[in-house]
């Protein structure tokens, strides 16, 4: 018996009660449905949801509550003086009571762990069939239940609808969910960082090395974790793709809005919005592999000693990338420019050139200015081009031919392969994550306010 | 007084002019071709990306073979004409099948005879050769005693030789493959023993440490499984919102707060999600590392806005007459939404939703962050599964340091996104087919 046999079987359940209840209706009024207050499928609907809502609440509860429950009892079950004996570390424990579940007992030593992993194979069975009965019997009084209430006179439609709207509210709470989930686990983790670690030490040490500080004789607060270098390696790269992307973008959405035929803008437009769509991970792999290598030789040729993992390469590489973000949103803005304005400058004998630079462009400024700021935004937050293409090391330099770090390849770096998830190592990537966040957050506030604020002006 | 101001301004004739309209219009004709340089410029980079990619990636499709004369010898492998099946089949499984073959090139290669080449001479030969022969056996084992030309893998420094990808006229320490093994290799190549051919175990099996064994069928299983969670999950939350937000939210604090939300969410880089991902799904809820189920948790939350913003574009390019007739008819609020504008606005949510899975297929970092990044060989079987995704497999194998993984990196990424164009070319194709003006 599996959890998700259990999910399986509700929904079975609420297929059957709906046509029991939907059939039920037509009989209890001799098969003419013009006798129902509503239509037959809603007597059925609603029985489908009486009987599934609340074995979906047992599910849920056992998926969210059952393991901590079970581990609980687990836990308090174990004989006191090896309790006792390991009480600093009960999550330890936890986990190998755990592998003895996965992988049995072969390599587990002390004979308590193994007693208790057995107990927890029947604990955790038990819950399981506890769990199963339960919403079986829930199940069966909602079907029950929607059976006795099946008379011509009941609103089966109404009640279902508000049933529906409900879900509709939740659905949408999700989203917001998902925003106060992202807030309060960084938050929750931050804290707990800066518990260990000041938190002017971590924005303004220039020293970053995680490393060094997970062992326990290092004071986590030797400056370790300044996060300085991760900023400005963050920042030079940006600087870097935005000086590619930004007149190149800006340069093709003039092109494409005013002087290309209809026929190339339909094109040319898809063609670079491609761009956007390439997964991050093949442009750091085109970087590593095709870019890092010319770049390195064309220094050469002009004397310049660039390293293979550079910061020149990374931001060149994002900057590709971000084109189709600055050019589609200037495109929007130049477009939303009246033509008035076009038609009259022309008409007082203006160049198009002259046109757009003097007059569409200082219009379509806080256009443009926001889709540069979404831009940067975005540059700031990529991580897979900066973990192939610019390096590890944290490195405070604004030469663009030196390898730097940024910020999301430390959380990358600190996060992958093994580590402690209480560490204070690993609660860096988050403090990390929180800087991240509330970085591209304002961002993205101000530059769509901006464009907001922007269009308000011609409508 | 200058002799500027001498000149009328509608003087166009006048030499002053003729050269001050030629400088402007040399100023707007440099103008344009910055913009159109500019243009071509960015499409030269999407082509030199995939083109190169296209290039490297060819060769990946293929792989040497070394054609190799096998007698089963009944000694080594036994007999199944005198043993119990059972016994066979653990007798085969347990002998070492390059035994075989290195009785094969005893006979082929009579004058190698140190101990220390006869080895050598073996690793031209995959490790996976021994899997080919003992597959073999296993499937008819009345090959037994029998002699038979075997075309076997060849191991990629070899498979890299015959790609040309290993220069040979380097000194011999400065490369993999030494001048014997070149020596016997020509000989195998002048007996027409080597080929290279379409490698279809790239497309049937999962990640290996050896590039000729590698595959991605793992990995594809990995994004296939972990995408079907995105789209259970974040397809029915994203329309119903839309929905409400769209067709019922009052206009207030509450749905103005919700709104501003998601568009944020939109635009939280994708890596956040991943912790997200780690501190919540791994973290408080104890879900399985690696796992297909938490990735997909993971990328729904990302997906969610995109899904949400194209659902209510296209619930709201549906004219409130159609609304207003059905309401007419005596059809409630719900009846209106589920039975009318649903349906009308159903292919821009589809092409919407199309778009965010294809983003969700190409997101490497959240999955990085929830472990996704391990060696896995198996083939994912469930949703609770250690696996891994396409785009990882591709971060994995670009750190690879085998020559012979450049050319599989490029294959796995020439397969991503040909899946890639094939989504939003449907996309594209959807909402061209349903486009109307109402």
């Amino acid at each position: 018996m599996t959890t998700s046999a259990v999910f399986v079987i509700s929904v079975i359940i609420a297929l059957i009660a709906f046509t029991n209840v939907r059939q039920r209706a037509l009989i209890s009024v001799e098969g003419d449905p013009s006798h129902l207050h509503s239509l037959p499928r809603h007597y059925g609907y609603y029985a489908a949801t009486c009987v599934f809502l609340p074995a979906l609440f047992v599910f849920l509860a056992w998926l969210i509550f059952g393991k901590n429950v079970v581990e609980g009892l687990i836990i308090s079950g174990l004989p006191e003086d090896f309790f006792n004996q390991h009480q600093q570390q009960a999550q330890l424990l936890m986990n190998r009571i755990r592998l003895v579940v996965e992988n049995g007992p072969a390599t587990e030593t002390s004979s308590e762990i193994i007693e208790a992993a057995n107990q927890f194979h029947t604990l955790y069975t038990k819950g399981i069939w506890a769990t199963f009965i339960l919403s079986v019997a829930v199940g069966c009084a909602g079907w029950y239940y929607a059976l006795t209430r099946t008379k011509p006179s009941f609103r089966a439609r109404n009640i279902f609808e508000q049933y529906l709207s409900i879900a509709l509210i939740i659905s949408s709470v999700i989203a917001i969910m998902a925003t106060l989930g992202i807030v309060l686990s960084l938050l929750f983790e931050s804290v707990r960082f800066f518990q260990e670690v000041p938190i002017t030490d971590f924005l303004l040490g220039t020293k970053w090395s995680p490393q060094t500080a997970i062992r326990a004789d290092q004071v986590a607060s030797s400056g370790a974790f300044g996060a300085l270098p991760l900023f400005a390696g963050t920042i030079l790269i940006t600087v870097l793709a935005m000086l590619v992307a930004g007149p190149i973008g800006l340069f093709s959405a003039i092109y494409l809005t005013q002087y290309a035929s209809v026929r190339t803008r339909k094109i040319a437009k898809p063609t670079l919005e491609i761009l956007a769509g390439i997964p991050t991970v093949v442009y750091g792999f085109f970087a590593a592999l095709t870019i890092s290598p010319l770049f390195r030789e064309i220094g050469e040729v002009f004397g310049f000693d660039i390293a293979s993992e550079s910061a020149l390469v990374a931001g060149f590489v994002m900057g590709i990338m971000i084109i189709p973000f600055v050019s589609s949103l200037s495109d929007d803005a130049i477009t939303a420019v009246p033509n008035s304005l076009k038609e009259g400058s022309m008409a007082l004998g203006a160049t198009p050139s002259e046109t757009i630079t003097k007059v569409i462009l200082p219009a379509a400024l806080p256009g443009i200015t926001g889709a540069f700021l979404l831009a940067v935004s975005r540059a700031i937050g990529e991580t897979m081009i900066v973990v192939m293409a610019a390096g590890m090391q944290p490195n405070l330099t604004a030469n663009p031919f030196e390898a730097v770090t940024t910020v999301t390849v430390q959380i990358v770096a600190t996060l992958t392969g093994d580590q402690e998830f209480d560490s204070t190592k690993t609660l860096s990537a988050f403090a990390l994550g929180l800087t991240l966040f509330v970085m591209t957050m304002l961002l993205n506030v101000v530059a769509l306010r901006i464009v907001r604020k922007y269009r308000e002006v011609y409508e | 007084m200058s002799d500027d101001l001498n000149i009328k301004p509608t003087d166009w004739q006048s030499p002053e002019m003729v050269r001050h309209t030629q400088m402007r219009n040399r100023r707007e004709r440099r103008f344009k071709l910055f913009g159109l340089s500019a243009v071509v410029l960015a499409a030269s980079f999407l082509f030199l990306l995939l083109g190169k990619i296209t290039l490297d990636a060819a060769p990946g499709f293929l792989q040497t073979s070394i054609e190799v004369d096998i007698t089963f010898d009944k000694a080594i492998i036994g007999d199944p004409r005198q043993m119990d099946r059972d016994a066979f089949i653990e007798n085969v499984r347990r002998t070492n099948m390059f035994r075989l073959v290195q009785a094969s090139m005893d006979t082929y290669f009579p004058e190698v005879t140190d101990r220390r080449d006869r080895r050598r001479l073996l690793r031209l030969f995959s490790a996976g050769a021994r899997d080919q022969l003992r597959n073999m056996l296993l499937a008819d084992p009345m090959v037994a005693g029998t002699s038979k030309r075997v075309s076997l893998l060849a191991s990629d420094d070899i498979d890299q030789v015959i790609k040309g990808h290993i220069d040979i006229s380097l000194p011999e320490l400065q490369r993999k493959v030494k001048n014997k093994e070149l020596s016997w290799l020509q000989k195998l190549e002048e007996d027409n023993r080597v080929s290279l051919h379409f490698h279809s175990l790239f497309f049937t099996s999962g990640d290996s440490r050896d590039p000729e064994l590698a595959g991605i069928w793992g990995a594809a299983v990995g994004s296939a499984l972990t995408l079907f969670v995105t789209l259970i999950i974040a397809f029915p939350i994203g329309v119903l919102s839309a929905i409400y937000l769209e067709e019922f939210a009052p206009k207030n604090r509450f749905t103005d707060f919700i709104e501003i939300n998601i568009n944020n969410l939109a635009a939280v880089p994708s890596i956040v999600f991943g912790l997200l991902g780690l501190a919540v799904f791994l973290g408080t809820m104890g879900l399985p590392r690696s796992a297909p189920l938490v990735g997909g948790m993971t990328l729904a939350l990302m997906t969610l806005p995109t899904i949400i913003i194209a659902s209510r574009a296209s619930i709201k390019a549906v004219p409130p007459s159609i609304r207003d007739a059905a309401m007419g008819l005596g059809a409630s609020p719900m009846q209106v939404v589920f039975h009318h504008v649903l349906p009308l606005a159903f292919p821009g949510i589809l092409t919407g939703t199309i778009i965010g899975m294809a983003q969700a297929l190409g997101e490497t970092a959240p999955l990085l962050m929830i472990g996704m990044v391990a060696f896995i060989v198996d083939i994912p079987a469930s949703l609770t599964d250690a696996a891994t995704a396409l785009p990882v497999q591709i971060y994995l194998w670009a750190d690879s340091p085998e020559r012979a993984f450049v050319e599989k990196t490029s294959a796995a990424i020439l397969v991503l996104l040909t899946f890639l164009i094939v989504m939003n070319a449907l996309a594209i194709w959807l909402r061209q087919k349903f486009e109307r003006d109402w």
